[in-house]
């Protein structure tokens, strides 16, 4: 057996580069970008389980406050006394939760995983320009990990001042009670922020210098633009967050004044710098999510994407517009309102660029011969709910009515709408490119079902927070049964909690799908769903150097679908072949 | 139950009026924005859904609609913004003129109150100082002088459309006018700490012959 298999590389791999790796090179200090693709999955995939179950805590004590969580008698005062949640906890939940569900599982997952995985395959190439910078982006990434979830265990509990940490209540220790966890959040953050640089760095030169032979920059395909705008927002983004993260942590341990107002310290800088990165982030977020929904729904819509010039533009200016607008989460903070105007303005700018992104995915679906395939339903899913997210980002925008609404639960559904929404666009990548990555297809109507229940319970989950916001319920509140004029939405509380729970359980039918298909699912196809973009030229799952002898050449763009004069209704980027010309190009 | 809005509390101050039409006009522009995208999708998937023997169109784009939605949808965002400014300059920039003055130092996890006293003056022997009980008269412009001893916190009065984080380190300035009698709460709007949820104090609105009442029941010397 062995000295077949090395026949076989010595023939197709003559100067292809293989070596014989043992399991550690290949399983765990990978230098393979398909293999690191996939550690990125798991970490994100872990982390997003964990992240999620943290939120059926919180929904637990806002449905049913100070009431014990069933099954959580167990855990430790003064984490939990009797399963009931004390404030303190309530606040680290919070905090946890969006810190785990943004650094842990959608960044490793959409950018992470799906960058690592595409970008070589999708522009040709037989690896990222840096094999090694990438196994230490994920090595560290672990690492980071590892110190956040370290946090939970630490006298006086992890971070309890919010995502945001706004200063001075994360600054010192004195206003929080809590001493290593926030220290434990500040150091994970910036080991994470080094790990996206170093992936940053690699996405960038990749895609500059690596594509195949006639893989021109128009001709790629709208998911690996949507990596590279990515990649530049997190390279010139997280630099100014892990600096004012160092910042913070010298405020709490050297005794600085960055940001305390005692020593001449400025809170509001700290406001400053945080959404400068904070704001591109939600970029950095949703932006591959939405090429992931352009090359999914013009390959089951088996028609080319509608105005792929206008698609990439379109996220190159939202790319340098979102330096512009974070001052709309400060309009309250009290910096001077006329400048509240400028970025009101700006913001209603940025909503131009999304708004084209809409109309464009409708456009693709029109005149389509459209299969309702798991990812596709899912892309259309993401399409719906971000234009909820992207609508409900309107009323925030108008600084008079984010008087009202600033800091209640209509912010909460609207980034919901925004960054929890990108699950479908995870959900349509993963159920697209399992086949790639594991050679094996996942089950479609457990995936089917999976979808429903999903879409069903997201929205049951998140729309009626537009109603409590609207209500005007503070976000935040450990216990809304304090306020007499909360008491009457308690009813909209408990349907919310029902329906975060529901969602939470339809997950198990995606691990399960997940892990069973894995081992046990049907083999793939080089090509199973008939797409054009350069991955599926290679074997399911690619080899080590993804291409054998020689590199695919380009020879169009990567969504001719249903080219008249070809017989079958998808024209691979590979194969060579004439295009007429058509109206609107 | 199903309109959105009428979940909003009771509207007391002048310029709540004025936010709740904003928030109605952008409710309704963006509703059917909603229902129009809903629709075409709906529309698309089942009008072009597959079918054996028909092949999808091969069309890449339409410079023409592509540059008329891009153009509604601009001039609809800038009139949005436009149609906000004004409004956002009446209640953050244009204070109006009053007597009637209070500092609130917001501390963990309560809103400290002084009042000047009839001198009108702060830092006077007449300075009345209570703990989360603001009391002002109806129909007439309050001051709010903000500020915070510890951490950021948020005076928040909804009924009143008015919220405004007390940043430590500065004070900054905000007003309301009541048009109704009553009593209403003021949470805390930002994370402040463990406290942070349950942080209250409570807005009373009295008619001018019930303020003058309590004026001389404080300050019965004068």
């Amino acid at each position: 057996m062995m000295s077949e298999s090395a026949g076989v590389h010595a023939v197709h791999g003559a100067h292809v580069h293989h070596e014989e790796l043992g399991f550690v090179r290949t399983y765990v200090f990978a230098t393979d970008h398909k293999m690191i693709g996939r550690q990125f999955l798991f970490l994100g995939l872990f982390m997003l389980v964990i992240g999620g179950l943290l939120a059926m805590l919180m929904r637990w004590q806002l449905g049913w406050p100070e009431t014990p969580v069933p099954g959580m008698g167990w855990v430790p005062e003064p984490y939990m006394f009797e399963g009931i949640v004390p404030p303190q906890t309530y606040n680290m939940l919070f905090t946890m939760h969006a810190t785990i569900m943004i650094f842990f599982a959608v960044m490793p997952i959409m950018i992470g995983c799906f960058g690592n995985f595409l970008i070589p395959l999708m522009i040709g190439a037989r690896d990222m320009a840096f094999p090694v910078l990438n196994m230490l982006s994920f090595w560290s990434g672990a690492v980071g990990g590892v110190v956040m979830l370290a946090g939970f265990f630490v006298p006086g509990g992890h971070a309890a001042s919010g995502w945001t940490a706004y200063a001075p209540l994360s600054a010192s220790a004195i206003y929080t009670g809590v001493d290593w966890g926030q220290n434990l959040w500040n150091i994970s953050l910036i080991i994470v922020g080094a790990s996206s640089l170093m992936g940053s760095i690699n996405y960038i030169t990749t895609i500059i210098n690596m594509r195949a032979p006639g893989m021109t920059w128009f001709r790629l395909p709208l998911v690996i633009w949507s990596l590279f705008v990515t990649a530049i927002l997190l390279l010139l983004a997280l630099p100014v967050l892990t600096a004012a993260l160092a910042m913070l942590l010298a405020d709490r341990m050297l005794g600085t004044h960055f940001f305390l107002p005692a020593g001449g310290g400025e809170p509001l800088l700290w406001q400053h710098l945080f959404w400068y990165f904070g704001h591109p982030e939600v970029y950095v977020l949703v932006l591959p999510a939405m090429g992931v929904t352009s090359d999914v729904l013009s390959t089951f819509s088996r028609k080319p994407i509608f105005g792929y010039r206008a698609m990439a533009m379109s996220m190159i200016s939202i790319g340098f517009l979102s330096w512009i607008v974070w001052g709309h989460h400060m309009f309250l903070s009290g910096m001077n309102p006329a400048l509240g105007t400028a970025f009101m303005m700006s913001t209603m700018v940025i909503a131009v660029p999304s708004a084209i992104k809409t109309f464009n995915w409708l456009g693709t679906l029109w005149g389509g011969s459209i299969r309702l395939t798991t990812p596709m339903l899912n892309g259309l899913a993401f399409v719906s709910i971000f234009v909820i997210g992207g609508l409900s980002g309107v009323f925030m925008a108008s600084t008079p009515v984010d008087i009202f609404i600033h800091d209640t639960y209509f912010i909460v559904a609207h980034f919901h709408y925004v960054v929890a929404g990108i699950v479908f666009g995870l959900f349509a990548a993963v159920y697209y490119w399992f086949p790639k990555m594991f050679g094996r297809m996942m089950n479609e109507t457990l995936g089917k079902i999976h979808f429903v229940l999903t879409f069903i319970f997201f929205n049951a989950t998140f729309f009626p927070m537009h109603f409590l916001g609207v209500a005007g319920h503070m976000r935040r509140i450990w216990n809304p049964l304090q306020y007499e004029f909360l008491q009457p939405l308690q009813g909209m509380n408990q349907f919310i909690s029902v329906s975060a729970f529901l969602l939470g359980l339809s997950q198990i039918l995606f691990l399960v799908n997940f892990f069973w298909s894995l081992f046990a699912g049907k083999k793939a196809e080089v090509n199973p769903w008939h797409a054009n973009t350069l991955e599926w030229a290679a074997p399911s799952p690619p080899p080590h150097g993804n291409w054998g002898e020689h590199l695919p050449v380009v020879h169009h763009g990567p969504y001719e679908y249903s080219v008249p004069g070809v017989e079958e209704d998808y024209l691979p980027q590979t194969t060579p072949h004439a295009l007429p010309v058509t109206a609107g190009h | 139950m199903w309109d959105m809005l009428s979940w909003l509390p009771e509207n007391v101050s002048t310029y709540g009026g004025e936010i709740d039409s904003l928030f109605y006009i952008i409710y309704y522009i963006t509703g059917v924005a909603f229902l129009l995208v809903a629709f075409a999708m709906i529309a698309f998937v089942i009008m072009f859904r597959h079918r054996e023997g028909r092949r999808a169109t091969y069309l890449h784009g339409n410079t023409v609609i592509e540059i008329t939605w891009t153009i509604v949808t601009a001039v609809i965002f800038v009139v949005l913004a436009f149609m906000s400014q004004p409004l956002w300059g009446r209640i953050k920039q244009e204070v109006p003129p009053t007597d009637l003055q209070v500092r609130i130092t917001a501390k963990q996890f309560n809103w400290e109150i002084v009042y000047p006293g009839p001198d009108g003056k702060f830092d006077t022997a007449d300075d009345l100082q209570v703990d989360n009980e603001l009391h002002v008269p109806v129909n007439r412009a309050v001051h709010v002088f903000l500020a915070s001893k510890d951490v950021i916190h948020s005076f928040f009065l909804p009924q009143l459309r008015l919220k405004q984080d007390a940043v430590p380190g500065r004070v900054i300035q905000a007003w309301f006018q009541a048009t109704k009698t009553g009593r209403y709460e003021i949470p805390c709007a930002e994370l402040c700490g463990f406290g942070h949820s349950g942080m209250l104090g409570y807005l009373t609105v009295y008619s001018p012959e019930e303020y003058s009442k309590w004026v001389k029941e404080q300050w019965p010397s004068r």
